[in-house]
């Protein structure tokens, strides 16, 4: 059963390094992720001012779809493609940035730019409107990476007709520590959606 | 006010992560939603509280915002009248 889906593309972001179907397509030796991925954004031309106002793991999760989606060349209608992320620390990342904005009742600004990203399932939907998805879409949270569940969940999507496609991520963002893992399955491809497989894009 | 105009579109592109922006670049009677810089409602959010954390100036009516959010002019105007830091 396992042989019947593929992974047609795959991304990864680590490490200031970006590697696109086991090619590295950008790097840089800049410091911190909010550099890295200004410098990414301007690389690729992505031309999305909303982006700015993204929190980092929104930002993480948008390179790494928008890369692999732009590279299939899809038209406004192709948008049958369900969203499968998962995480370790969930948006616990911008929850604290939140929390400094509310802990001092002398200087309290809670901050709703700030505010809106604390939850970790908006990353999904920064992808949704910019690439015009309307298929399923979940965020797991996982003590640690999850291949087994996730791949057997997509898998069942597909084949219980809910979509044609799947982007699947692994999308990790805390305290600077960063990564993400992401990749298209469909019914067609060279690559078998193998637990070893995906294994050996989430360590590339 | 020349230099209250260009303290709020500093403090705007800066809050608002308008990073494709300058400040030359927004002139004091563009419209700040809509055609002009195209905020949206969470940033119509950031400048109440900006209006709040920076010149204490409380804005509790919507309908106010509404007026007093039209462009940089109207804000610095309204600043001017009302500020108590």
């Amino acid at each position: 059963m396992n042989n019947n889906f593929y992974i047609k593309s795959s991304v990864s972001i680590k490490k200031h390094k970006i590697v696109l179907d086991e090619t590295e397509v950008f790097s840089s030796a800049t410091d911190g992720f909010t550099a890295f991925s200004k410098e990414a954004y301007k690389n690729f031309e992505i031309n999305y001012p909303k982006f700015f106002k993204m929190d980092n793991l929104s930002k993480l999760a948008f390179l790494g779809a928008d890369l692999l989606l732009k590279k299939q060349g899809l038209n406004a209608t192709d948008n049958d493609i369900a969203l499968i992320l998962a995480n370790k620390s969930s948006s616990l990342d911008t929850d604290a940035t939140y929390q400094e904005t509310i802990a001092d009742k002398e200087n309290y600004f809670p901050s709703p730019a700030v505010f809106v990203y604390t939850l970790p399932n908006i990353c999904i939907g920064e992808i949704s409107i910019k690439h015009k998805l309307y298929a399923e879409n979940s965020f797991f949270i996982f003590e640690d990476f999850n291949p087994k569940f996730l791949k057997e969940y997509s898998e069942f999507l597909i084949q219980s007709k809910k979509t044609t496609q799947v982007l699947w991520g692994w999308v990790e963002y805390f305290k600077k520590d960063y990564q993400a893992t992401m990749y298209l399955i469909s019914k067609e491809g060279k690559q078998v959606h193998s637990l070893e497989n995906i294994t050996k894009i989430y360590t590339q | 006010m020349d230099n209250l105009k260009l303290e709020l579109k500093t403090k705007i592109i800066e809050t608002l992560n308008l990073e494709d922006l300058s400040v030359e670049e927004i002139a004091d009677n563009d419209p700040l939603f809509g055609d002009g810089l195209g905020l949206d409602s969470i940033d119509a959010l950031e400048l109440i509280v900006l209006m709040d954390k920076d010149y204490g100036i409380k804005l509790t009516d919507p309908k106010e915002g509404k007026s007093i959010f039209q462009s940089i002019q109207t804000m610095a105007t309204y600043i001017e009248q009302n500020r108590t830091k």
